[in-house]
């Protein structure tokens, strides 16, 4: 596999010059590629590509995320998605289209407080973005224990192919779901919980860590639980 | 009362603080020790001792304010009632009211508000001991917690002060050489743009005068970038090497 540089970036970087393609968190300036964000920069056969690592969750449409209801209106559910912008789920794509609110109760379906993992339907800027529950593991999540991570340390969390998150739940006995958001749920035995939350955390805070998948495999290394 | 006036350079050229005329006070920088902040940073910059707190961007309050294409930048520059030998009113006075409005004006060029529509973003800069050049110190601060909040931002920001004293352009004027000096200016820069955000003037300059502070602030200003640099640096890479190889990643 051809090797390629990682840089470390600050805001007002240039990451490389010439003609690229580029992704977000970069502005092109003239034939510069400059980085917006503090992280890791690479430049790829995607082109210019800097991974973040801080910021908030920005939502984008097809994102899996998990959120929690915080209020019902006459439409939908409104949705907290550890975002700066609130997720709405339309009532109409949960009943159908012969949806009307005087013949449904929405709070038959999701209560105030009640998580649930949705996709991300559509986002512009100029509304709230809009969540759908049409597909298979979408709805209400019945169990379970929340970890918070920052959303910019979910593709860490996630692995190559999902490997890391794989090793962790093999490796505890666990079912391990992440949102995009940043917002991860456990299921298990209660030592494997512990154990997962744990190891979720070291993902997080040493995301920047070369040799992250076998330090994690060394702690989590001991335990017998489970396994699949 | 008779008082000879404080020589503030002495015949060899060293300043009441041992320094010479382009001398900065030490600087460190910290960034994220608050825990419930976006994004924080604390610097101390001679007597200096500021901290900085990003929250954001959230949802606006109130409402009317909202701007519907960017983000609503928000900064209060504050002096804690002890960061003073006198007690000072905690009260907002005519003096942070202006420091805010200007830091938030240096502060904004820097920040991409128009990735974050309907949001407010909100710095908090709380100087709690204070000395001469605390604004361009909150401004040096504000911009490593926008950094570490993970802000969209065009370049960093940072800020350094030069002025005239016994006739002579020094640069960092403490709290005695700001006030028994003939001249302050303090200067923010975003160091990779070349673009001035910040420039107040008090005192008199000739031409030359004012031309060699302004470029000693600026000279000054990217040293201090360097530093902030490093700031980031221990913060997110845990002081690393600058580059590492990886496998690319097959998708």
């Amino acid at each position: 596999m051809p090797m390629i540089e990682r840089k470390q970036v600050i805001p007002g970087d240039v990451i490389a010059r010439g003609n690229h393609r580029y992704g977000a968190y970069v502005e092109k300036r003239g034939d510069e590629y400059i980085a917006l964000r503090v992280g890791l920069a690479e430049v790829g056969r995607d082109g210019v590509k800097l991974n973040p690592l801080t910021g908030p969750y920005l939502p984008r449409a097809e994102d899996d995320v998990i959120g929690k209801v915080v209020d019902i209106n006459g439409f939908g559910w409104v949705v907290d998605i550890n975002s700066c912008f609130d997720g709405f789920l339309p009532a109409s794509f949960v009943f159908g289209r012969e949806f009307s609110p005087s013949t449904h109760d929405l709070s038959s379906k999701f209560r105030v407080g009640d998580m649930i993992g949705a996709r991300i339907e559509s986002f512009e800027r100029s509304r709230d973005p809009q969540l759908s529950i049409r597909g298979e593991g979408y709805g209400k999540i019945e169990s379970g224990e929340i970890v918070k991570i920052s959303p910019t340390k979910v593709p860490r969390l996630i692995g190559r192919r999902g490997a890391m998150i794989n090793l962790i739940s093999e490796k505890t006995g666990c079912d391990v779901r992440v949102g995009q958001n940043g917002v991860v749920v456990v299921n298990g035995p209660p030592d494997g919980i512990v154990k997962t939350a744990k190891a979720v955390k070291m993902v997080e805070e040493e995301a920047h860590a070369a040799d992250l998948m076998a330090k994690v495999e060394a702690y989590l290394g001991g335990s017998t639980s489970g396994g699949s | 009362m008779v008082e000879a006036k404080k020589k503030l350079i002495d015949g060899s050229g060293k300043r009441l603080d041992g320094r010479k005329w382009d001398d900065l006070r030490p600087i460190s920088l910290q960034v994220g020790l608050m825990k419930n902040a976006d994004g924080s940073a604390y610097i101390e910059w001679g007597k200096n001792k500021i901290m900085a707190a990003v929250y954001g961007p959230k949802e606006v309050h109130p409402k009317h304010q909202v701007l519907p294409d960017r983000a609503l930048l928000r900064c209060r520059y504050h002096m804690a009632p002890f960061s003073v030998d006198e007690r000072k009113n905690p009260a907002p006075s005519r003096r942070e009211i202006e420091i805010s409005k200007v830091i938030r004006e240096a502060l904004e060029p820097a920040v991409i508000v128009e990735d974050y529509p309907r949001t407010a973003i909100e710095v908090w800069v709380e100087v709690l001991q204070s000395d001469g050049g605390s604004r361009c110190a909150g401004i040096t601060a504000a911009s490593l917690a926008l950094a570490d909040a993970g802000i969209n931002m065009r370049d960093m920001v940072v800020g350094c002060s030069c002025g005239i004293i016994e006739d002579t352009v020094v640069a960092d004027l403490d709290d005695t050489e700001d006030k028994e000096g003939s001249g302050d200016m303090p200067v923010a820069i975003m160091p990779n743009l070349g673009q001035v955000t910040l420039l107040q003037v008090d005192g008199i300059y000739s031409r030359e005068q004012f031309q060699k502070a302004f470029e000693l602030a600026i000279e000054k200003g990217k040293q201090i970038y360097g530093m902030q640099r490093d700031a980031l640096t221990m913060r997110f890479f845990g002081g690393e090497a600058t580059s590492t190889q990886v496998e690319e990643v097959a998708e």
